[in-house]
């Protein structure tokens, strides 16, 4: 290799991988931090990825409405909680009425009719869809920021902090431990029943579904339901962390790069992705922020996400593209 | 109408009674695009029957108009009725068809790639609500007629040969438990060798587990030996029909279809003939 090549790499090494070996050997509670909030993080990303995933598996639909979803998903739990006091046990199986209700109206109202379309008018009907959804949330419930609170513990996670000295949020270990359930009981879901193997049919080939009997319209109210009720438990999460208001409908953003990181068809693609998302952001803060002046945090997840769609569009865990020759 | 110099008895078809018939249906793309002209054919209880039709004569039409696979498509059956085992069939949803017992098999397999072989045969049995055990001793019945599919259940249907789609495809059919199969081009790119195997297995499906099968085929030879009645489309008509061994004797049928010329070679005056006679016929 010629003496550039070596300096090259030498130089690569010092910038990328140097600083972390030194770090996790000079200062391992800083970094192991770090890398926890990073990951926790990551997790409430991959909880509004999720949803995303299970649509666009079912229907080829990229749906930009998952995030005013959580909204108003958490509009209405904060709603039935904040302005009727109705407790918690019941306002959450409430609000997942809601959610399927929602499904069954976007089905009968919106889907029906743009059956056969492109792929862009559909992911143009739920640009309109997001911008009803938001004005009727606002309409019953009003714009104002919402408090959530339905028990699940804020503040530091006091073992951890004790024992080993690092910081751990409560709620974001609540997330992740929620998260973990999710995505094993909907991996069972899609693998094992006779529903989650007619979305897997649907999602391959809508023609040859319909063809063996799978009605179409079924399968589109049960996933949207389901997308509905994982914008829920987005929105618990997130609205219990920093309040329900209008800002929580662009956490889709985020979870934007989660998903060309994963694979828009993968549930498992969608936590690797938003893992990887939450500890790249906070490392690249800590680490090559200085370099550029800071605050790459906002902007480092959308880089990552380029340099993939050069290199491995289909993401990490992506369908394999099947060609027979 | 009927071509059966052959035979003595002029109207075959009724001596059993019908499990499909289809009556003058006109179907009509996107509003404007007339496709089918007025077709009428049945298919008896039991029987194989047919329909014969170089590309873009109507079959697949005809098929999808009787599964109510159209609307995808934005086709639409205009006039006419179809009837399946004794009701009119077509305000229903393809679900409600299968349910009833009819089911298609579409033109190029249309396998879930992504789903195992096992998983295709298993969603046929989507409409089903008879139990797992049932369904299990299907799946076994449907190895049982395609060895082939037992050896590679696990393997994901976009990896298979194209024999082995067409014969998931076909087991898929089978496992919602049909009346009848409404199979399109089943010897689309496939060896001659794997043709003749899936329509013996048609064969032997028919015979044994007395399911009705109605064919659309562009192979007019090998549809006609394994067929009992056929019907020829041209320009979305029915030009011809008649016993599969009459329509084979047939001199038309012979020269335009199965490409074997009595004699000379015929001059442009007699194919002009043919032509005639035929827009005479429709």
């Amino acid at each position: 290799m010629p003496i550039w090549g070596c300096r090259m790499i030498e130089a690569l090494y010092n910038f990328f991988i140097d600083p972390f070996v030194r770090m996790a050997a000079d200062f391992p509670i800083f970094f192991a931090e770090i890398v926890i909030s990073g990951l926790l993080a990551g997790v409430m990303y991959s909880l509004v990825a999720l949803g995303f995933v299970l649509i666009f598996k079912a229907s080829g639909v990229f749906n930009f409405a998952q995030g005013v979803m959580a909204l108003f998903a958490g509009l209405f739990l904060t709603g039935f909680m904040n302005d009727f006091g109705i407790p918690a046990w019941l306002a959450i199986p409430m609000t997942v009425a809601v959610m399927v209700a929602t499904a069954w109206l976007i089905e009968r109202l919106v889907l029906r009719h743009l059956v056969n379309q492109e792929p862009i008018i559909l992911f143009m009907a739920t640009l309109g869809l997001a911008y009803v959804l938001e004005g009727v949330g606002d309409l019953i419930w009003g714009s104002d920021v919402k408090l959530l609170d339905i028990g699940i513990p804020s503040g530091a996670w006091d073992w951890a902090l004790d024992s080993v000295g690092i910081y751990v949020e409560k709620i974001e270990l609540t997330a992740a431990i929620v998260a973990a359930g999710l995505v094993i009981v909907l991996a069972y879901f899609f693998q094992y029943t006779r529903i989650g193997r007619a979305l897997r049919a649907v999602a391959d080939d809508h023609q040859a579904a319909l063809s063996v009997g799978i009605s179409l319209r079924t399968i589109w109210v049960i996933v949207w339901s389901v997308a509905g009720i994982v914008a829920l438990v987005a929105g618990i999460m997130w609205g219990t962390k920093s309040g329900v208001q209008f800002s929580l409908s662009l956490i889709a953003l985020k979870a934007l790069p989660v998903l060309i990181l994963g694979g828009f068809t993968s549930i498992p693609g969608a936590i690797v992705g938003g893992l990887i998302i939450g500890v790249g952001e906070k490392i690249a803060e800590v680490y090559w922020g200085p370099v550029v002046g800071g605050a790459i945090e906002n902007w480092f997840a959308y880089m990552l996400a380029l340099a993939f769609l050069l290199f491995r569009p289909q993401g990490l865990f992506g369908e394999k593209i099947i060609e027979r020759i | 109408m009927t071509v059966a110099p052959a035979t003595d008895s002029p109207v075959p078809d009724t001596v059993t009674e019908p499990i499909l018939s289809v009556n003058n249906i006109e179907v009509i793309y996107d509003h404007v695009i007339l496709v089918l002209k007025g077709v009428s054919l049945t298919v008896p209880k039991g029987g194989i029957t047919a329909i014969l039709g170089a590309n873009g004569a109507g079959k697949t039409t005809t098929l999808k108009a009787i599964s109510n696979l159209l609307g995808a498509e934005r086709g639409d059956v205009t006039k006419g009725s179809i009837i399946f085992k004794g009701d009119e069939v077509q305000a229903l949803s393809p679900n409600d068809l299968v349910r009833r017992g009819c089911i298609q098999v579409m033109e190029g397999r249309h396998c879930f790639e992504h789903l195992t072989v096992e998983e295709n045969l298993l969603t046929g049995a989507f409409t089903r609500r008879d139990g797992s055990g049932a369904i299990q001793a299907d799946l076994d019945l449907v190895y049982s007629y395609f060895p082939r599919l037992k050896e590679r259940r696990t393997s994901l249907a976009g990896y298979t040969s194209g024999g082995e789609q067409q014969m998931t495809a076909i087991g898929r059919a089978l496992m919602s438990r049909p009346d009848m199969i409404l199979l399109d081009e089943p010897s689309m790119g496939l060896a001659p060798q794997l043709v003749e195997e899936i329509f013996e297995i048609v064969k032997r499906l028919n015979e044994k587990e007395g399911v009705s099968f109605l064919l659309a085929e562009q192979n007019t030879n090998i549809a006609l030996r394994y067929s009992k009645y056929g019907y020829i489309l041209e320009n979305g008509r029915v030009v011809m029909d008649g016993e599969a061994s009459a329509l084979r004797e047939n001199e038309d049928v012979k020269e335009f279809y199965l490409g074997i010329a009595e004699g000379a070679r015929k001059s442009f005056k007699e194919g002009k003939h043919y032509k005639r006679r035929k827009r005479w016929l429709a």
